[in-house]
């Protein structure tokens, strides 16, 4: 059913649909309103979901291992402090191959201290082994968070979908929500490889020596790989029974098809540079955009296949590595290794700024002059 | 990949920690006098490694595969009938 709805009681209901059994939360803006809205639902009867409401964002992913790793379907929700509060043991989780979804409603990260969006928050556990989804409108994060789960518990790896903090999370837009019926047709029971039960006992998280850790991470680095596939089927098959579908779940491309000239961005800010192109392709100029809807695991092979006539990408980042390039730019450019296309970088939108059109204007005109430039 | 593991790590088999043996650990080793010993039981309740097994009551020989040499049975013993002696190895 369409309606009016906040993105963050869409992710609320898109968590409902999913019926996750237990959602350890701590609050912290600007995801606040996701687990209060969960919290309704539990209040007044439609979710049947234990939430746990514990002291930190450390115990909360603490609490989300505990009863993923019971072999329930487990969500929560941060951003920002919260997430690097729980960093230790987002790696932990991921170490352990529980498939935890949790939305990140993305916020810079102290000091100075600064409630809203960038990319920065998500983007230091990038390396954590966790899939992250970035999403652009109210209906992918809808959608995300189901497919989210689907992957997730297919791939034993646990996923983040990011949406943008109060750019994306405080926006109401219209989205079709769907039934638990449809739902429930398209995600089925968790089944874990392993849990915890009394009556057949195993040792979860147990310590690894040097004869076998590093097996255990090349066992994670190839699940991430294999996810890749993992995603695009499950985009498929979400588009197959509900007629929707974001690029082929990695990439979307707009208006690439004679594309000379290419922004490269993620989440909510590719709506901008949508309208950015749609003026220039009324001028005449060949321009386009790539999406990265999923960072990690890497689409390089998506890159490679989009920018084959391509002569200049624009890479805009909502995040940077003090003392290097930025981090989008960074792995484009790694992906894009030996082709003859000009690349430029741009940092934008830190801390909430506003990237307006002028600035993404800017950023074409100045095009073939290399290197990096931080925007407004 | 060269060896099966289970993912995130996870062992089926109960009691795995039996295969594990900490012993090489040992920098001293429990000489234990049983002559002087009076049986108190002291040292099997303090052992952090259940290094020291017991049958029908009474004090059995270290059990040297798990023994790291913490010393703490020597210091418990009322009578001194533990000593540390460096080990040799």
């Amino acid at each position: 059913m369409k309606k009016v709805i906040e993105c963050s009681h869409a992710i609320a209901e898109a968590v409902k649909l999913c019926k996750p059994a237990v959602i350890p939360m701590f609050p912290i803006t600007p995801q606040t309103h996701i687990v209060e809205r969960l919290a309704d639902f539990i209040n007044e009867g439609s979710l049947d979901s234990e939430m746990i409401h514990v002291e930190s964002e450390h115990s909360a992913m603490s609490a989300a291992i505990g009863s993923s790793a019971a072999g329930t379907r487990t969500f929560t929700a941060t951003n920002s402090q919260g997430l690097l509060l729980m960093s230790e043991m987002v790696f932990v989780a991921s170490g352990m191959r529980l498939p935890i979804v949790m939305a990140i409603a993305n916020r810079a990260v102290s000091s100075p201290i600064n409630i809203w969006c960038d990319h920065s928050d998500s983007m230091a556990v990038r390396d954590s082994g966790w899939i992250q989804l970035y999403c652009e409108s109210t209906q992918e994060a809808f959608d995300t968070i189901i497919q989210a789960f689907k992957v997730a518990e297919k791939t034993f790896l646990p996923a983040m979908v990011c949406v943008d903090g109060f750019s994306l999370t405080h926006v109401w837009e219209p989205a079709d929500i769907l039934s638990s019926k449809e739902v429930d047709k398209f995600l089925p029971k968790y089944k874990p490889m392993f849990s915890l039960d009394p009556k057949k006992p195993v040792t979860m998280g147990p310590i690894a020596f040097p004869n076998t850790y590093q097996d255990f991470k090349k066992q994670q680095h190839d699940a991430m790989k294999e996810s890749l596939k993992e995603i695009v089927d499950v985009n498929k098959e979400f588009k197959s029974k509900f007629n929707r579908s974001y690029g082929n779940g990695l990439i979307e491309t707009y208006k690439m098809d004679d594309a000379k000239i290419v922004y490269v961005c993620m989440g909510s800010l590719c709506t901008t540079v949508r309208g950015v192109i749609d003026d220039y392709r009324k001028k005449g100029k060949k321009v386009g955009m790539i999406k990265i809807k999923c960072f990690r695991p890497f689409p390089t092979e998506n890159i490679l296949d989009v920018t084959k006539d391509v002569e200049n990408l624009l890479v805009i980042d909502k995040a940077v590595s003090l003392g290097n390039e930025p981090i989008v730019f960074n792995e484009i450019k790694s992906a894009l290794y030996g082709k003859n296309i000009k690349l430029r970088s741009y940092v934008a939108g830190l801390g909430g700024r506003d990237v307006t059109h002028y600035m993404l204007r800017k950023a074409l005109e100045d095009k073939d002059k290399g290197g990096e430039e931080w925007l407004g | 990949m060269s060896k099966k593991l289970n993912i995130g790590g996870v062992i089926t088999e109960p009691g795995s920690t039996k295969h594990y043996k900490t012993g090489d650990w040992r920098t001293f080793r429990p000489y234990w006098d049983k002559t002087k010993c009076i049986q108190c039981m002291r040292c099997w309740q303090f052992c952090p490694d259940i290094s020291i097994p017991q049958k029908d009551g009474k004090r059995q020989d270290t059990d040297f595969d798990f023994c790291k040499g913490c010393g703490i049975c020597a210091k418990e013993c009322p009578v001194k009938c533990i000593v540390m002696n460096k080990e040799k190895k």
